[in-house]
């Protein structure tokens, strides 16, 4: 099986979010860079456990500029076999979504899998758009994938449920919790990871069609009130009265 | 201006499709595009939130993802629609990228305000899960806007209805559904006004019953922290944060939970927070409105009987 996994970079979750010139560039400054926890997790490493049992290739697809290379060598670290770079900032989902679908168009693999979402702009995009444009069905937010022969088997989340699907190859997935386990990269798996082929691509043309003009941090809580433990009355009584939210 | 609402109607209108009609309505004449068997009746409900005309597909086997695109694209086509607005439900989100990469048109996903317009069109959105917000721009004619669940009230604003059948050829799609686990009764952690959760501080899964008991009572929706999904003392579905569900109900209860970065992310959008933890240098206390240091084995049943008392008192 011949599996396209997309990876994006993103700030480690306890990274303190701040933003500078006026609010409209995330302040990069002492940020540690991670992949995507859902690219790698479960995507990922779900693409490796189906290429060990069964044979295959696994190659990352990313968006980004040369400061993306770590966190794909780290991909690699994992057990990817190869890498692709698409060398463009990634200004807008259709952007991105537009240049994986125009690698992908001619390299016939048989999945494509994303995370389910980035866990810095949350926008749960790219898989849906990579599909429309491939032409191909979108399982999004699937946490369990089994594969027999040329069917695929998988559970995604729904509302109010959990609901089993089958589908033929080719498809795109969106991973979400479930689906595998972290793995942590081992020294052997550091070392390859640093001569595994990583392809950089000229991006093709694309208008964006959104951008972010500017960004704000949630207002701060005002406090907090504290209640006798003894008393619970009361807090019944303030969550009626005082906030309204019973 | 034309606005095409998209709304999936399983035994009742959900709160999530009033809150995209209510959206709707403030951006112009709404029509709702739906799918399947739903009674007049219960189609009728959305004119209550302003809906003015509703194209209903009856003929749908396998309502998959290729097959709803292609009907909403119809519709939008149709009606030539400016303003394509779906829910940012599990739905939403194989519906909307699709359709939005179809007409190249700009698509903001988890919109949780109005568009502010004048040169421009701009909706905020939660970003770094829920650590920041976005305003993001849209620069294309048609816009396809996903509302995040909880983050417009539903405005009741009765209209006159007609309801009209749609028949288009749609395809068939390639994905087929072979079953539905359901996850309970209960109103799904995305939609829930009140949500009770607890972490590790509750020590073990046999100790769930005074968290349920706190639910049951409030008619909340249960949470739980990650390593408590992770050691399977409860399922996957009910971790929040920032590698689970993002949530904002109106109440979220933790009882037992630290509050690290990652947990808050996924809940400080909550309207009011209530921390019940033994430990008074709990960073949660720092995110909270209301706060006991306090046993959870002891506070959480204290707390079901007072909300009992002030349901009982209600009637
Ligand atoms: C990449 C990454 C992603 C993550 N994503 C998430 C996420 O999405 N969601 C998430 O929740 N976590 C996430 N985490 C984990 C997070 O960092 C914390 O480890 C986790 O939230 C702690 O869970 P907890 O509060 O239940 O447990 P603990 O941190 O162990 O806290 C238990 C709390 O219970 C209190 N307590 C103990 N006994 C009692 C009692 N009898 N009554 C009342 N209080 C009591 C203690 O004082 C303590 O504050 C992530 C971590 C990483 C590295």
């Amino acid at each position: 099986m011949k599996i396209l996994v997309c990876i994006s970079k993103v700030p480690d979750t306890t990274s303190k979010i701040n933003f500078v010139d006026n609010n409209t560039k995330f302040d990069e400054n002492g940020v540690q860079y991670i992949v995507n926890p859902y690219d790698e997790w479960y995507a990922l490493v779900r693409a490796l456990e189906l290429v060990e049992a069964s044979g295959g290739t696994v190659t990352t697809i990313t968006v980004g500029t040369s400061i993306d290379d770590p966190t794909i060598r780290k991909a690699l670290a994992i057990g990817a076999n190869d890498a692709v770079r698409i060398d463009a900032d990634p200004a807008d989902s259709f952007f991105v979504a537009k240049q994986i679908s125009e690698y992908a168009k001619n390299e016939n693999f048989d999945l494509v899998m994303t995370g389910k979402e980035t866990i810095n702009y949350n926008g749960a995009q790219i898989g849906g758009m990579v599909a429309e444009l491939l032409d191909m069905p979108f399982v999004s937010l699937a946490n369990k994938l089994d594969v027999d022969g040329a069917r695929a088997t998988l559970e995604r989340d729904v509302q109010g449920g959990i609901e089993v699907v089958e589908v033929d190859f080719p498809f795109v997935l969106s991973a979400s919790k479930g689906m595998a386990e972290q793995r942590i990269p081992n020294m052997r798996g550091i070392m390859a990871a640093r001569t595994k082929p990583l392809n950089v691509i000229p991006p093709t043309e694309h208008n964006k069609l959104t951008s972010v003009v500017k960004f704000e941090l949630p207002a701060p809580k005002i406090g907090c009130k504290y209640l006798d433990p003894e008393n619970m009355d009361e807090l019944v009584e303030l969550l009626h009265n005082e906030t309204k939210v019973i | 201006m034309s606005v095409l609402v998209f709304v999936e109607i399983k035994n009742k209108l959900s709160k999530a499709a009033k809150e995209v009609i209510t959206y709707g309505t403030n951006l112009g004449e709404v029509n709702v595009v739906t799918y399947g068997n739903a009674s007049n009746e219960v189609l009728s409900e959305m004119g209550d939130y302003g809906a003015k005309n509703i194209l209903v597909y009856r003929k749908i086997n396998e309502p998959n993802d290729q097959v709803v695109s292609k009907l909403m694209l119809k519709a939008v086509d149709k009606l030539n629609a400016e303003f394509i607005l779906l829910s940012q439900d599990q739905t939403g989100k194989s519906i909307g990228p699709r359709v939005a990469a179809k007409l190249e048109a700009g698509h903001v996903s988890g919109a949780i305000s109005l568009p502010e317009v004048s040169d421009d069109f701009t909706v905020k959105t939660n970003v770094y899960s829920g650590k920041a917000i976005a305003y993001v721009c849209v620069h294309t004619d048609k816009k396809v806007i996903s509302i995040l669940p909880n983050s417009i009230q539903p405005v009741e604003n009765k209209v006159d209805v007609s309801i009209s059948e749609f028949e288009e050829d749609l395809g068939n799609g390639r994905i087929k559904t072979v079953d539905l686990k359901p996850l309970g009764d209960g109103i799904p952690l995305p939609e829930a006004e009140l949500v009770v959760s607890a972490g590790r501080g509750l020590k073990g899964p046999e100790n769930w019953g005074i968290v349920e008991d706190l639910a049951n009572s409030l008619g909340a929706t249960t949470a739980c922290s990650r390593p408590v999904a992770d050691i399977g003392w409860r399922p996957h579905h009910e971790h929040v944060g920032q590698t689970g569900v993002a949530i904002r109900p109106n109440l979220y209860i933790a009882a037992g939970i630290s509050g690290a970065i990652q947990h808050l992310a996924g809940v400080n959008g909550s309207k009011v927070i209530v921390v019940i933890n033994t430990d008074p240098e709990a960073p949660f206390f720092k995110a909270a409105d209301y706060g006991v240091v306090g046993d959870a084995f002891e506070v959480l049943p204290k707390l079901t009987a007072a909300i009992n008392n002030f349901k009982a008192s209600q009637r």
